[in-house]
Order: structure tokens, then sequence, then C-alpha cells
């Protein structure tokens, strides 16, 4: 047994990337920025979204594929990462323009009325008057960053500390982490949350700093860095899972009692994944709000974190490639169909207007990949790649019922 | 005016032969005041009622008529009761004809000073009917002449009347008598009867002013406040003394920023550069520097505004005088308070018992598959949703509502009965042992159920129209009422329990669905076939989920989103009540319903805040409980 | 020589069965031990004890020289502790090849981060191949565990114990579904391993046991009804009624 080079052994890491850097590439040749326009800004930006989203696709996968929780609140974090980051660009461009509008006056504006200026320019419309604690460093953009990390790693750390300690798993854990999510979106639905209820956080488009950059500009280069990222962490999960660490966290999906008496502290492990991947996916969301614009607590809703958790089962789950394959082409084909643009189907007497029966037809497709293709599109290029089935014929399956069973095994 | 008193006298001479004066005085008191009869006014129409009712029964007959809007006056100036067609002299009782009476319209002032006035007279008038408006007269608020009325006219043939003026002295002996004594024995009496009329009698001996003084002040005393506490922030102290004369207003930033601004010269303000100006210390330097200079009014410093707080000392005070009335009054608000919480504690309790109930109905179905199948149906809201769906398809068929009831809740069943049998036989059997998969399998059923029943039904809420005998509420008093709905659903809850029980415990199914829960390989080689038991019990928690769709459908708007409101509290009833057990469902329903209710009456107006704690009690519930309130037992429960 | 193992005066009930009662046993540092009882004896709820799977009502279970107790420890701490455990169903991790299991259980630091930084080594390596020589699965290294056949699966799954290097090894009917051959090698394996550490096997199989030629412990209703050499335990007339019936 020698040890091969880590690229050598996850060959897809390099073709990811490959694609990765091909595509950023065509994007920046076609966008009006920097090429020949053929992509309009709109469209430059949906494209840098859903990178973000298939780099949270990427952390459900880990906690999820590699380490088998079915979290149903991963959105939540990705909402969390967006709202720190939100607040830092709302601020500072509040402050701004209430500096701009207060310099008109003769007396120069004392620091504590440039507050109150932003303050009630940003919480006029929930009626306060008080900068809510947890806008205390709001003016900072280093600390909002690291906040960005810190708030959904702690949430993560303390949900899964309690979570995973009384040991719930399973569609129990599932729940909970639904819950957890309704919870955090019906505790910021209120006007004193201190992120203006539903209102949510505006104008994140307009970055600080950055107001001769146009926003074609603006959007290629936050699809640079949506890329970067993506790039970036899909090799740190890729390592994650490939080594010693790796094949534990699949061994506690498989068989968790099972791990616990070779002496692995399951609990850690499952914490280490969760609140890294939380930290994960609230990146994806810091990125990816300042190119949507506006958060507000519906994005947390649990409804989202079940479509991320639906990407990743249509791409193939327990594969990153999948993830990343799932969010992109999901979210994409969504949006066409959702958007009106897809044309029309039409049957004697019935004219299918996708508008309304893309959501019927993900539904249902969604069915028949769980029930049909269980390893997804993913699938697809295992066969392709010749990770020819093993034959047990039929013998006993994995010790665990609710795990990842090759389905092969049941011929 | 005088030219047509004149002639009215004239005109009335004329007509002196003709009739009889049946009531000369009732006659006179008219004649002398016809301009205030036709155009009155609240504050000194008093002495007029009062002469008119002392004429005698033509004197109160014209003062109700007035009070109606009733009375006219002819051209001639006769005052005439005008009742449908018929016209009769307010004097002689006689018809009159051919006359064309102007009508009086007394605004709602005058209206109260008639009525008042006729309060007395009218509380020993033979109708039992005016009897019982005089009350209700009287207790809007009365005299001390009408309570001394009252007093003389307890007895009344009529017991429930001779209750109701023996409960409304009390009230106005605490509001209106003289004798201090008497009022607080009137309180010591009512002290613990929560009934709003006493409730409110109690508010306004107990207003309080606040005032504020160097030494004590004169008059009732309710408490001394102390500057800073809660009850008295320093800005508002600042604000009393201000308001009493003793301090300048302080200045704010604003009004600061403004005078600086009036007073640039030269880019300086006060000799201080403008741009130091953005320095609140420079501010303040400036404005003294323009003060001295007296050309800014001066402003109260900080050190004047202490010494005024350290020279002055606040207190509420009564508006009643007597110690005594405000000592009983509060003695008797406190017990009124605590009778009313208990009141409202068992109002809480029932609204937390229709909760549960709606929970219980909508978790049961979720129980009952997750118990026998270990798989969680994400479209159990969707099945909800059918129900009701079917309900509201019913109800645009049979215009009964009561019938269409009654059709509704079978079809209902049958409906959703067939839907989870469907979803069983295509989707669940084939994910068997793979809850995860299940779980997601069914979240795809769930959208496109939900889209389908957008594309159907449109997306605007549908009414499901409760029949008449459900509308309306159970009333016990003014605190406790439950509407007739939730009864019906808590009846319809212990229902299907009992239903549930009975199938379970005394069916051959019900004795098979134990079996395949227990030991499905051991049932299945008893000649139990798994397969058909697992689809029956899924079609049975289907079906009362579509049940409790027309349940939650009569009281909710029916949307295709309204399973989603549902399911997450379900799936929370289920988890925290236990698996696989109707008692832990009830006991898991129960909790957080109750729950729900108390959390909301903590922190009433913000249903969202009660939601995120109720989720956070039970995430942290299932640290103490992970298997729920009633856990299921023995070594497989361990394994 | 002292006891490793010190099980004193545990019980432990489910739903009113008395699974164990009052049972009391003692494990030397250097021992082969055979447990045997009919069905329900509580066998397999005496392994979840001592494995920290299962707490009983009353009583104390003391571990090693320093007698440090085992009820307040998890299942991870007390496998760290050197309690290593083979289940009777041949459970391993069916979706990774033998080596990754047998990696996975080799002797390490167990938490998350020190998981991370491990790197394979030639020492490790050369470990994991020696393990799968052992039991011999040499020629399945780079084979998924579950592809390998039901024996094979109990003798990866004995490896990993191995690899583990446990001071006291519970296995669970060991010879549950092996052919004469492999059961010959399974005791023989046993014996070898109960040179240098404490070995405690359930088993049914009296023949079995017999082979293993040890000190029997008979447990009947919870607790222990006969403790000695196989050949006393079936003479005691206890045992020959409760046991092997008559």
């Amino acid at each position: 047994m020698t040890r091969k080079p880590f690229i050598l052994q996850n060959p897809s890491v390099l073709i990811v990337l490959a694609v990765l850097a091909v595509f950023t590439l065509a994007v920046t040749l076609l966008s009006q920025a920097y090429g020949t326009g053929a992509l309009p800004t709109s469209t430059v930006k949906v494209l840098g979204k859903t990178l973000c989203l298939a780099l949270a696709a990427v952390a459900m996968d880990l906690v999820w594929g590699y380490l088998g929780i079915l979290s149903l609140g991963q959105m939540a974090f990705f909402a969390l990462g967006g709202y720190m980051i939100g607040q830092w660009l709302m601020y500072a461009r509040t402050e701004v323009i209430v500096a701009e509008a207060l310099a008109q006056n003769p007396i120069p504006p004392t620091p504590q009325e440039l507050r109150d200026g932003v303050t009630n320019q940003i919480f006029g419309v929930v009626g306060s008057a008080d900068l809510p604690l947890v806008w205390s460093f709001a003016h900072s953009l280093s600390l909002q960053l690291m906040l960005v990390l810190a708030v959904p790693g702690l949430l993560a750390l303390v949900f899964g500390w309690l979570a995973f300690r009384s040991r719930v798993n399973g569609v129990y854990l599932s729940i909970l982490t639904q819950a957890m999510t309704l919870a955090l979106a019906l505790w910021l639905f209120q006007n004193d949350s201190g992120f203006r209820g539903n209102n949510g956080l505006s104008g994140l488009q307009n970055i600080p700093g950055l107001d001769d950059v146009s926003q074609a500009r603006l959007s290629v280069w936050f699809l640079w860095a949506s890329a970067g990222t993506l790039g970036l962490f899909y090799v740190l999960a890729a390592w994650l899972v490939s080594g010693k660490f790796g094949s534990v966290i699949r061994a506690i999906r498989d068989d968790e009692t099972r791990v616990r008496f070779l002496g692995y502290p399951v609990e850690g492990f499952k914490l280490v994944v969760f609140t890294l991947a939380a930290m994960i996916t609230a990146v994806a969301g810091a990125l990816y709000y300042p190119q949507a614009g506006i958060i507000n607590p519906a994005e947390m809703m649990p409804i989202a974190s079940i479509y991320l958790a639906v990407w990743v089962a249509i791409g193939g789950r327990g594969r990153l490639y999948g993830a990343v394959i799932g969010a992109v082409v999901v979210s994409l084909l969504s949006s066409w169909f959702t958007g009106g643009r897809a044309p029309s189907v039409h049957l004697p007497g019935y004219v299918v207007n996708w508008v309304d029966w893309w959501q019927v037809a993900l539904g249902l497709s969604f069915v028949l990949v769980t029930l049909f293709a269980p390893k997804g599109i993913a699938g697809i290029f295992d066969r392709i790649g010749g990770l020819a089935r093993p034959r047990r014929h039929g013998r006993d399956l994995g010790p665990d019922q609710g795990a990842l069973q090759e389905r092969e095994a049941k011929a | 005016m005088t030219r047509f008193r004149l002639l009215a006298a004239c005109v009335m001479a004329l007509f002196l032969p003709m009739a009889a004066l049946a009531n000369p005085a009732l006659d006179a008191v008219i004649s002398d005041n016809l301009g205030q009869i036709e155009k009155p006014s609240r504050r000194s129409v008093q002495p007029l009622v009062e002469q008119i009712a002392a004429t005698g029964p033509e004197g109160l007959a014209l003062l109700r008529a007035w009070s109606d809007r009733r009375l006219g006056l002819t051209a001639e100036g006769r005052a005439v009761i005008v009742d449908g067609s018929s016209v009769l002299d307010a004097v002689t009782g006689q018809p009159v004809f051919g006359v064309e009476p102007r009508m009086l319209r007394p605004n709602s002032g005058v209206r109260g000073v008639i009525d008042s006035a006729m309060v007395a007279g009218a509380l020993n008038d033979p109708d039992a009917r005016r009897r019982s408006a005089a009350l209700d007269a009287l207790a809007r608020g009365g005299t001390p002449e009408q309570l001394a009325a009252l007093r003389a006219a307890l007895d009344d043939p009529d017991p429930v009347l001779v209750a109701r003026k023996a409960r409304l002295e009390r009230l106005l002996t605490i509001q209106l008598d003289k004798d201090t004594q008497a009022r607080v024995a009137a309180i010591r009496d009512m002290a613990g009867d929560v009934s709003l009329d006493f409730r409110a009698a109690l508010n306004p001996l107990l207003a309080m002013q606040r005032v504020v003084s160097a030494g004590q002040p004169q008059g009732n005393v309710a408490r001394e406040l102390e500057v800073g506490s809660d009850a008295l922030p320093r800005d508002a102290a600042l604000a009393l003394l201000v308001d009493a004369g003793v301090l300048q207003p302080r200045l704010t930033s604003a009004e600061q920023r403004g005078a600086l601004a009036a007073n640039l010269r030269n880019g300086q303000v006060g000799g201080i550069p403008v741009e130091q100006l953005s320095d609140p210390a420079a501010r303040d330097r400036a404005y003294d520097a323009l003060e001295a200079a007296g050309a800014v009014p001066p402003a109260a410093t900080e050190a004047e505004a202490e010494a005024a707080l350290a020279a002055h000392r606040f207190f509420d005070l009564y508006a009643e005088p007597s110690p005594e009335v405000t000592d009983a009054a509060r003695a008797a608000q406190i017990r009124a308070q605590l009778r009313l919480g208990a009141m409202t504690g068992i109002d809480l309790g029932l609204d937390a018992l229709s909760l549960a109930s709606i929970y219980f109905l909508a978790a049961i179905g979720l129980a009952v598959t997750f118990g026998v199948m270990r798989v969680i149906n994400m479209a159990h809201g969707e099945f909800i949703m059918m129900g009701a769906y079917t309900g509201y398809t019913v109800q645009t068929l049979i215009a009964d509502r009561t019938l269409s009831l009654v059709v509704a809740l079978p079809l209902a069943f049958a409906v959703t009965f067939a839907a989870g049998v469907v979803l069983y036989r295509l989707v669940i059997r084939h994910l068997a042992h793979r809850p995860l998969e299940t779980l997601l399998a069914t979240f795809g059923v769930s959208i496109a159920l939900q889209q389908l029943a957008k594309n159907i039904f449109g997306t605007q809420a549908r009414p499901l129209t409760a029949p008449a005998w459900l509308e309306g509420s159970v009333t016990v008093n003014d605190v406790i009422s439950i509407s007739s709905i939730r009864v019906a659903i808590f009846v319809l809850a212990l229902l299907f329990l009992g239903l549930f029980l009975f199938i379970m415990k005394r069916t051959r199914l019900g004795l098979e669905v134990r079996a395949v829960t227990q030991n499905p390989g051991m049932a299945a080689s008893m000649g139990i076939n798994p397969d058909r038991i697992a689809m029956m019990t899924f079609g049975l928690g289907s079906g009362i989920a579509g049940i409790a769709g027309v349940a939650i459908g009569l009281f909710a708007q029916v949307t295709s989103e309204l399973g989603q409101g549902y399911i997450v509290q379900s799936f929370m009833t289920v988890v925290v009540g236990g698996v696989g057990n109707i008692w832990g469902t009830l006991a898991g329903a129960t909790l957080i319903g109750g729950l729900s209710k108390v959390i909301e009456s903590l922190n009433p107006g913000n249903t969202l805040a009660a939601q995120t704690f109720m989720i956070l009690f039970i995430i942290i519930f299932i640290q103490f409980r992970p298997r729920g309130i009633i856990p299921q037992r023995g070594r497989a429960a361990e394994a | 020589m002292s006891a490793l193992l010190e099980v004193s005066g545990i019980s432990k009930t489910f739903d009113g069965f008395k699974a164990i009662n009052n049972l009391s046993f003692t494990i030397n540092a250097v021992e082969l031990r055979a447990v045997i009882g009919p069905n329900g004896a509580g066998k397999t709820t005496f392994m979840d004890i001592v494995t920290g799977k299962t707490r009983p009502d009353v009583g104390e279970v003391r571990w090693g020289a320093t007698s440090k107790s085992l009820l307040k420890m998890n299942e991870a701490q007390i496998a760290r502790e050197g309690i290593g455990r083979k289940f009777q169903r041949p459970t391993v991790f069916e979706d990774q090849t033998v080596a990754d299991n047998l990696t996975m259980a080799l002797k390490a630091a167990r938490g998350p981060f020190a998981v991370l930084a491990w790197r394979a080594s030639a020492a490790s390596a050369r470990r994991v191949a020696e393990l799968a020589a052992e039991v011999g699965l040499s020629d399945h290294t780079h084979r998924k565990a579950g592809e390998l056949s039901h024996g094979q699966k109990q003798w990866l799954e004995i490896g990993m114990l191995l690899a583990q290097e446990p001071r006291l090894l519970l296995v669970d009917e060991p010879a549950a579904g092996m052919t004469l051959a492999e059961r010959e090698q399974t005791t023989a394996l046993l014996c070898r391993l109960a040179e240098n550490r404490a070995v405690v096997v359930v088993e049914h199989d009296m023949d079995f046991v017999r082979r293993l030629n040890c000190k029997v412990t008979v447990l009947h209703q919870g607790s222990v009804l006969a403790e000695g050499s196989l050949d006393h335990v079936t003479r005691n007339p206890d045992v020959i009624d409760v046991y092997l019936g008559r």
C-alpha cells in the first residue's frame, strides 16, 4: 500500500476544478463588462448565485451524503451568513448616504447624529429608534466577516451538541433541524428581532466604497469570487472525505453503534462536520446575497432547506460532484421553468403552462429519482467511470436499515 | 319669536272651547318654553325636563316621545306626538287631523338628560320592560337624586329585577353616595365580583394623578415615586419639573444645532470654528458662549436639572379624596383581579384544549404511520388540505350546510384513504426501511400535490362554512367563552380517540397492526400479510388526516398551504408524545396545545415570538426525553 | 493475580423482566473464559452493560488496576479503555474496503482532529497488511467489505478487534454459521489471543466450549449458577437441570 498524492486518489477533483475554470472563463468572455456582452448582467448574476447554491449543496452533501444526517435546516445557516454580511453592506452604505445628506447642514454632524441618522434610515420602517444590540459590529467589515463564520458556526455547535448528545438521530433529527430553522425564521419575521422583520435587508447589491464600479463589472467579480470559493471548499471537502476522517464519518453514517465500539467519539465527529458544513454554507450565503440584493426571513423557511436536499438527492448524494451537478442543474431548470420563459406544451384540450406545472413535475420527478435512481445524476458518471457494481448476489446488506444501501446488492 | 308666540296664543285661544285642557300645567310649561323645546341645549334643558316630568303621566309621555324623536310641533305651536300614521295632541291626548307637524330632533346629549329624568319615574312604571330599560339607563351612569329614587323603588314584583335593582344600588352607592362609610361598605359587599360593571365602577376611584411637590403634598397619596425607577424614568421626572415651571426645558441636540446654525458668522459660532462642531463638547462650549452673549435663550444645565430633582419629590395622588374608599377599592380590585386571573386561566385552558384537539386530529394519522412503519409522511399536511377541499367541493354541490357536512366527513375520509393507499402502493412500499428517503419522496409528493391544488382551486382562499348550529359560542360569563366549532372539534377528537382505541384493541385489524408493529417477521410467519397491514394503517392514518382537514377548514380558510401550517406542529406532537402509542400522541398534543396558549398569553400580540419559544422548548424537551413523554418500552426500544 | 474486570451486584430490569439479577463476576488480566447459559439467561445484556450500551439499575462495574468505574463512561470511552466487542452478526462497514475497515480499527488517537491529522505511514500500512494476513484476507484488502462472504466478514471483524489491541475481548457466539474448519481456526485464534489478554466468549455450543478448554461460567436467569471447568459445571445438578435438561 503506497500512498498516492491526494489529487491522484481523487481525479474527480481535478475534473471539477477544470470544468469550473472553463466555465468561469467562458462566462467572463461572454459578459458585458469583460467580453462580447452575449450574456446580460442578470444572467451572470444568476450563474454566480448558482455557484453559491452549489457550494451550499457541497456542504449539504458532507452532512447528509457522508455523515448521514438529513439536515433540513441548512438554509438557516445560508441565510444567517447572508444576514451577517448584509448588516455591514446595509449599514456602511446607509452611513455614506446619511453622511452626504447631513453634509448639507451648515454645522457638521456629531458621530451620534450620524448614528441616529443611519438608525432612522434602516429601522424607521419597523418603527424602531434605537440601533439593536445585534448591529453593534455592523460598522466594521472585518468583524461582520468574522460573524459570517462565527454566528452560524456557534448555532450549529450548540444545536448539534444538544441534539447529538441526546442521541437524537434519523427522522427525529431531521424534524428537529426543520424545527430549528422554522424557529429562527419566525423569530426573524418579528419586527423587534433587530433584523427589520419581514422587510429583511435590502440594497445589498451596492457595495460600499465601490460606487464607481458598474453592476456589470461587480457581477463578474462576484462570479469569480463564487467560483474561487466553490473550488477552494470543494477541494477542502474532498480532502476531508478522502482520508481516514472520511472513512470514519461514512462508517458513522452506516453504523453509528459499531463506530462507538471502535472507540471513536461519534458525537465529536458529527459536531465537527455539522459545524464545518454550517460555516461553509454561511460563506456561500454571504456570497449569494450581495448578488441577490435582498434577503428576508422567508429565505430560511424549512422549504428552502428541503429544496437543497432535493438538489443533492437528484445530483447524487455521497458524491461531492453529484451535489454540485444537482444544485446547478435543478436550480437553473427551476428558474428557467418558473421564470415563464419555457414554452408551454399544447395538449389536446389543455395547455400546460410551466409556471403552474413545474412544481408538479419537480415533485414527481423527485419521487421517481428516489425510487429508481437513488444515486442521482452522479450514478451515470459512476457507470461511465467503470465503477462496476460489486456482485454480492443478494447477501446480507449493511447493518443499519436507514443507511445508504447499494441497490444492486438486492439483485 | 315674540310675534310667533303671540300668534300661537291667539290660535290657542281659538281652539280653547273645542277641547277641554286635560293637563293645564303641562300646557303652561309648553307654551312658556316653546323656544327651549324647539332648540334644546344639553346644558340648560334640565330644569325644563324636570318641570315637564312633574306635570304627571302626560308629561312623561311627552318626554318619552321627545326622546324617541316622535314629538312634533304644529304650525300653531302645539306639541303633538306622532306614532306611525296617528297624530295625538301631547297635552290632551286627543287625535289631531290635518296637520303637518315639524318633527323635533333633539341631540343625544339632550336625550340623555330626558332619559335620566324619566328613569326615576320609570322605576315604578307598571310595565316591567320600562323598568328594565330604566335600569339599563341607570347602569350607564346616574345622579344622587336617581340613587335616592332607586333606593325608594327597590321592591319589584319581578325577582330578576329585584336582584338587578339591589346590585345597581350597590354600584351607584360606590360611585355617588356622600357617606364614606356607606361607600366602603358597598365596595366590601361587592368585592370579589369579576363583572365588567363592578370593575368599571372601581376604576375612577383608583384614578391617579402625578404631582411634583417640594414637601408632603395635599390629598390622598397613593405612593411616592423614586426618580429613575421603572415607574418614573429620569426623563419623565424632568418633564414633570418643566411642566410644573420649576425647571427650564433642556435643549435637544436638534434645537442646539438649529440655534448654532442660526448664529453662524464667518465660519465661526461663538468663536469656535465650524469644523470643530462635530464634537458635542465643542457645541456645548459654542452654545454657552452664545448664551453669555445673549444671542440665544438660556437652557437648563445638567447641574440645574440635578438640583431641581433633588429639591422635589414625586407622588401619585388619587383623585378620590377619601383614603378609606381608595383602600377598600384597591383591596376589592386586587380580589377581583385574582379571581379574574383564575377565570382567564380557565378560559385559557379551554382554548388550549381546543387547540390540543386540533393538533391531536392532525397528528393522529402521522403517529399511526410513523408508529407502524417508522416512516414520516411529509405529504400528510397535503392530505389534510385534500380533506378540506373535499369539504369545500361538497359544499358547492349540496346547499344544506348540515347535510353537506354529514356527506363531507365520510367522503373526505374515503378520498384521503384512497390517496394514502395509492401513495403507499406506488412509493412507500418500495422504500421500506429507508425512512430518510421516504421522507424525501413524500416531500416530492407534497410539493406536487400543493401545486396541483393551486392549479385546480386557484390561489385564493376558499370558504368552508359551518352550519348555523355550530356558529356562535358557549358563554359562561364575561371572561369564559368558547366557540361552538371548537367544542365540536373537541368532541370529534374524543370520538376519534375512542374509535382508534376500539380498532386497535378490539378488532382483528388492530391485533394484526400491533403484531406487525412489534415483530413484522414473526407476524408474517403467522400468516399476517405485513404489506397489507401497512397499507391499511397508512390508509387509515391518511383518512383521519382528511377528516381533520374538514374540521380545520371549518374555522380556517381553505388554501393549498393549509396543511403546511399544521405539519410541523403535527411532527412535534408525535415526537414529543412518543412513538407508537395513541396516549403519547394525546399527551403530546395536550402539551403542545397548552404550551402554545400559555406562551401566547404571556406574550400577547406576538404569535411569532410565541411559536419561536414553543419550538425552542421542544428542542430542549427532546434533550431530556428523547423518546417522548410516553416512550416505547422494553428491550426493543433500547436497541 | 489482580482482576481486570470486576462486576459486582448488578441488576437490570426491562419492563418488569429481570434480565440481570444481582450478577457478580470477575475476569483476570490474562484469562480465557466461556460464558454459557440458555436463551434469556442475560448473556447479551451482560455484554451490553460492560461495553456501556446499557446502564444497570444497581451495581458496580470496575476496570483495571485502578478499579475505575465503567458506569460513568460511554461506549466510545470504554472501547478506548481497551474493551473490544465482537457482535454475533458480523458488523463491518460494507461500503468501505477491507483495508479501510482495518485502518479505522488500528490503535490510534480517536478524536476528530487527531483523525483529521492522521496520515497513513509505512508502519500503519504494514500493520494493516499483517492483520489482513492473520485473518486470511490478504488477497481482498482492496475489495469492499460488503462483497465478502459471511465467514470472511466474521474474520474481518476479528481482524478489526485485533487492530484495536484490546485488553479485554468480548466475543458473542463466534462459531455461529461457521464451517467445521473455520471453527477450529477460530478456536486456535481465541486461545492464542488469550495468551496475553482477557477473552470472554459467550457461546451456546457445548462442543465449541469444550474445545476452548477453559473456565466456564454458567448464567441462569440473570445470575451466576455455577463456575469452574466444563466438566465440573456439567456435573453440577443445577446446571443439568436448567441448561442441559433431563
